[in-house]
């Protein structure tokens, strides 16, 4: 492994599930000596935003890998029917059933694991077009959030990074 | 000739045969990590991470050290700086951690 290895993440989605795999390979990341960046655009700015952060959710429509037999139902290939989702509380309850499995695997709450990386030296920035267009300021976000930057900043600070965009 | 030399290590430099492990090696294997010292706290970590593979068979995973061991993410990073995972682990005399938080 090269001494100055560098990886940028690009978090665009506020969805629980997108929220995790920045979470997860930056962990890993910073487990193994390479610099860590974390970049929030639109959406994914939930995952830093003080208020949203504890409620992300995961809608099952449009999630086509999301399988009844997943709830331990003997359905096969069978998926939750779209005409279901619609239904009040199928959104709170697919959020709820990945949040319990998130936790089966040890894995911790987002704000827990955010916190995690940023005491492991992970750098942390919310895109500033972003943050104009949904009226937001630094308060609105978590601590340890650097700063509000430009596309143009975040070219700057990774240059030579490894770019993952989510 | 120094104790490590004589020790059969894989391309990673992680023990192959985690009984092999003694103090001595861990010292050594910290100066190669770029660890001069290994203080009380380094020890606690080790400790921990030596006596967690014992019982369930696999290298921890950082956050079982920090959890387990109590030793908060900053303080962990501080001591193992630049990749605690595999240091500690590699110290330690295991392999790399089973597991991904």
């Amino acid at each position: 492994m090269s001494e100055d290895r560098h990886i940028a993440f690009i978090c665009s989605k506020g969805d629980l599930d997108m929220a995790y795999p920045a979470l997860v390979m930056g962990w890993a990341a910073l487990g193994n000596g390479i610099d860590v960046t974390i970049f929030f655009t639109f959406w994914g700015m939930d995952i830093i935003n003080k208020k949203r952060q504890a409620h992300l959710e995961l809608s099952p429509i449009t999630k086509t890998s999301m399988k009844m037999s997943m709830m331990g139902l003997p359905t096969g290939n069978l998926g939750i029917p779209n005409i279901l989702s619609i239904i009040p509380g199928m959104t709170a309850f697919t959020s709820w059933f990945m949040k319990k499995k998130i936790k089966d695997v040890g894995a911790p709450p987002v704000g827990e694991y955010l916190e995690m990386l940023i005491d492991g030296g992970a750098k942390l920035y919310a895109c500033k077009m972003s943050v104009d267009m949904f009226g937001l300021s630094m308060d609105d976000f978590v601590d340890g959030v650097e700063a509000i930057v430009t596309a143009g900043d975040f070219m700057d600070m990774t240059d030579g990074a490894q770019i993952i965009f989510i | 000739m120094s104790a490590l030399e004589t020790i059969e290590r894989n391309e990673e430099g992680f023990l192959v045969h985690p009984a092999d492990w003694t103090k001595e090696l861990a010292v050594e294997i910290a100066q190669e990590e770029g660890l001069d010292e290994l203080s009380e706290a380094h020890w606690k970590v080790i400790e921990f991470a030596r006596a967690n593979a014992e019982s369930s068979g696999a290298s921890p995973t950082l956050r079982q050290i920090t959890n387990g061991a109590g030793v908060p993410t900053k303080e962990l990073f501080k001591l193992f700086p630049k990749g605690p995972a595999k240091k500690v682990a590699k110290i330690s005399g295991l392999g790399k951690p089973e597991g991904c938080v």
